[in-house]
């Protein structure tokens, strides 16, 4: 956590053409959200749970006065669900959402790296077979010899978690 | 420009400012006796209307100023008794009070105003010929006057280095300045700091100067003194008192019997409030910690730690305190409704008000207007009979209005009550049953009353501009209910009806009874709670399988299990194992069933909705003392949940 934040410093010189990306870690993958959108990142804490939610909303935490709902990636993605270990992080972000900025904790794996991705390094992303909706992913970018799935977060909770469909 | 940005900034004030004047003298033109007026309710309409007419010269806002000065000189025949007052100047200047408003919001939204309205006003004012005063724009000097500043500088100014000779030199350089010192202040010489500035000035000057001019000399020093610059022999100055300096003595005076008071953005009030329930977190946390800690030092520890605890609450208390005004400001609207309602319905009432000092949440004020209004509205349309009717029943032909307010512990409770004809159980029924509200089963006169809050039903046959397109009462009610309040009716049928409505004083905190369901803490806020008590097993009636209710006194309520409705998981499944909680939502009684009942708290709502999205059976989140987050229930949508879960298991 420490060398991220420390990264984060020194890439703040470089010229702003490119984007900077966080990635985190979740099942395997690394994933990027554009690191503008992120406050924060904090140790996992056992959420207090909301009634009748969506199995990957988690509940809620309590941030510093304010009430912070918990989503958890992997059960976003219908990936197994997360194993909370040392590693298990929340990274907090801001998301707009009709003109509302909401703030909203992710649970992932680990967080790995920030990543300075110009707009010729993304592409488009081929089908993904419907475990990831196309609209939450922004694009695939390809640093260091992997490959980075890049997150419209603004996207996925919006639409995941606070237009859900009332189950009830 | 800074003076450009300065004088926008006071706009806003004035408007304020302004509407707070037309309200007065509303209120006092309605408190005004025909024929016989009393001097001081007439020179306080005055007052109302100079001041108004000064802030708009001020502002160059020359249709407002101009108006006013119209209503100022009718105003003033009538002070010096050239001009008696009779009900239509009564009315004119009522007329002439909306259109002021009217003026003062197209120039708050900057649209063009209706000039033809102000002739005709001013015309029926007796006053066609439209004089302007002095006061216009940068509202200069007028000949053989000057200005008088009042200059009082803090006791450090000279510290800060600034000096007071350097600022009259400056001021000389405008015009003719004659400066008396007022050295009341000053204290004996042995108790004299000569690094304080005890001494004020009394400055005359004469010349063509504007008022910014004069500002900007004392620009540095604005902060660190009373300052009060005035048109010579003005006695209300606008701008200089709504800086927050203090106030000259002499407007003090004038203002004499107001509390004073300082205007303050609501935002910073709630950031405050936000800070203070954080401080109450805090606290709680240290309390717990503290009694946790052993050692010889731990007994001093809580002993500061209680007195921490008695500071923190003081401190919330006041913090919610800020927020509160007083419900007049919702019930000074009323006199003028009640008057011009029955006017055109024909009927004669009198409105009585009382209690209109009790202090209510800024929010709630504001959300309790219109269900206020319209029950007042119904209360002079179908309640109060018509004069001959009223006649007819052996009642005075007048009708009674009364609107008292009063605090119960936590909650305001406010009651309509008018002496009409009461609400007519036949007809109400029989409107039911016709549009499909009641079915055939008898009902008792409280459910009938009740069937009057259900969407849709109306029983005026005609559908007229003041109340009946049934609308109304469900509305009411649920935006009452809304508040976190419920509202009640009883009727008599020839003597009348009245409305008691019971409301938290405040919606950004609540008492909360604790409860506990598996590991989840739960708070029930306890202006719902009837009782809480352990079921027998005779009490509990199973109707088809798991449906249950229990037999609470004479009623039969529905068992809401709180784990199975949330979800939550726990042991406790066995309703002779836990505990019921029966609450009210005003509309009907649920028991609930918990694991266990935990402490009463006040606790801090906070919204889920900010970040997330509304919950159903739920009304927000607080956090409690260990830092953790708790759900707040809400009675009425909790049970609305459970009618729809447990129709869907049917379906």
């Amino acid at each position: 956590m420490n060398s991220s934040v420390h990264t984060i410093k020194s890439l703040d010189l470089d010229e702003d053409a490119t984007n900077q990306f966080l990635t985190f870690l979740l099942a395997g993958e690394e994933y990027g959200v554009d690191i503008l959108k992120v406050q924060e990142i904090r140790g996992w804490e056992q959420p207090t749970m909301l009634p009748n939610a969506l199995n990957y909303v988690l509940g809620v935490i309590n941030l510093r006065g304010t009430v912070v709902p918990i989503i958890d990636l992997r059960q976003r993605f219908a990936l197994e669900k997360s194993q909370f270990g040392p590693t298990t992080v929340v990274v907090i972000v801001k998301v707009s959402n009709a003109d509302k900025e909401r703030t909203v904790g992710i649970v992932v794996d680990a967080v790995s790296e920030v990543y300075n991705v110009t707009d010729e390094q993304i592409r488009p992303p081929p089908d993904l077979g419907g475990v990831i909706s196309m609209d939450y992913v922004k694009g695939l970018a390809t640093l260091d010899e992997k490959m980075i799935i890049l997150l419209d977060i603004d996207k996925l909770i919006s639409v995941g978690v606070l237009k859900q469909i009332d189950t009830h | 420009m800074a003076i450009d940005i300065d004088l926008t900034q006071f706009h806003e004030i004035f408007y304020e400012e302004s509407l707070e004047g037309l309200g007065t003298m509303e209120t006092s033109l309605l408190n005004l006796n025909i024929g016989t007026p009393d001097a001081e309710v007439i020179n306080t309409v005055f007052r109302a209307a100079h001041s108004i007419k000064g802030g708009a010269g001020t502002f160059g806002l020359t249709d407002i100023a101009q108006f006013t000065h119209i209503v100022e000189t009718t105003l003033d025949e009538v002070r010096s008794r050239k001009r008696g007052v009779t009900q239509e100047l009564v009315d004119v200047l009522l007329q002439s009070v909306d259109y002021l408003r009217y003026l003062i919001d197209c120039s708050k939204s900057g649209k063009a105003a209706d000039k033809d309205r102000m002739a005709e006003l001013a015309e029926n004012l007796g006053r066609v010929e439209n004089k302007l005063p002095a006061a216009t724009g940068k509202m200069p000097a007028a000949a053989g006057t000057g200005w008088r500043i009042i200059f009082k500088p803090a006791l450090p100014l000279l510290q800060s280095g600034n000096e007071p000779y350097r600022l009259f030199r400056e001021l000389g350089t405008l015009g003719e300045l004659k400066v008396t010192a007022d050295a009341k202040g000053l204290p004996d010489f042995d108790h004299m700091d000569p690094e304080l500035c005890y001494l004020g000035w009394e400055l005359l000057m004469q010349g063509d100067t504007t008022k910014e001019q004069i500002s900007e000399i004392f620009e540095w020093v604005e902060g660190e003194c009373a300052l009060e610059i005035s048109l010579q022999g003005d006695r209300r100055q606008f701008v200089e008192r709504r800086k927050g300096e203090r106030e000259a003595p002499e407007q003090a005076e004038a203002r004499a019997g107001e509390a004073a008071s300082i205007r303050v953005n609501i935002d910073k009030v709630d950031g405050l409030i936000n800070l203070v329930g954080e401080l109450v977190i805090a606290q709680s946390i240290l309390n717990r910690v503290a009694g946790e800690i052993t050692g010889n030092k731990a007994e001093d520890l809580v002993e500061i730690v209680d007195m921490l605890v008695r500071n923190t609450r003081e401190l919330q208390d006041q913090a919610m305190r800020i927020r509160m005004l007083p419900i007049d400001y919702t019930f000074n609207r009323l006199p003028r409704l009640v008057r011009d309602l029955s006017r055109s319905l024909g009927k004669q009432v009198d409105l009585v008000i009382t209690g209109n000092n009790t202090e209510v949440d800024k929010t709630v004020l504001e959300k309790i207007a219109d269900p206020l209004i319209h029950l007042i509205r119904n209360a002079v349309d179908h309640g109060i009979e018509k004069p001959e009717e009223r006649l007819a029943a052996g009642k005075p032909e007048k009708g009674l209005i009364e609107i008292s307010a009063s605090q119960e512990g936590g909650n305001i409770i406010i009651k309509i009550t008018d002496d009409g004809a009461g609400l007519n159980q036949e007809k109400i029924l029989a409107k039911a049953r016709e549009r499909g509200l009641a079915g055939e089963e008898e009902l008792t006169p409280a459910q009938i009353q009740n069937l009057i809050f259900q969407p849709g039903f109306s029983t005026a046959t005609e559908i007229s501009s003041v109340s009946g397109r049934g609308v109304g009462m469900d509305v009411v009610k649920r935006n009452i209910n809304d508040l976190g309040g419920n509202v009640e009716i009883s009727s008599v049928a020839g003597t009348g009806t009245r409305f008691s409505i019971k409301l938290p004083l405040t919606l950004a905190i609540l008492d909360g009874q604790l409860v506990r369901v598996g590991k989840e803490t739960l708070v029930i806020p306890i202006l719902n709670i009837v009782e809480s008590l352990q079921p027998n097993k005779n009490q509990i009636l199973e109707i088809t399988g798991e449906t249950r209710v229990y037999r609470y006194r004479d009623q039969y309520l529905p068992v809401i299990r709180l784990y199975e409705t949330f979800g939550i998981p726990t042991d406790i499944m066995e309703l002779q194992q836990g505990l019921m909680v029966v609450a009210d939502t005003g509309e009907q009684r649920v028991a609930l069933f918990v694991d266990d009942i935990l402490g009463q708290q006040q606790v801090v709502i906070k919204s889920l909705e900010s970040n997330y999205r509304q919950v159903p059976g739920l009304s927000g989140a607080t956090i409690l003392g260990d830092g953790t987050v708790a759900m707040i229930i809400d009675i009425a949508s909790l049970s609305q949940l459970y009618r729809n879960t447990t129709r869907k298991e049917v379906a």
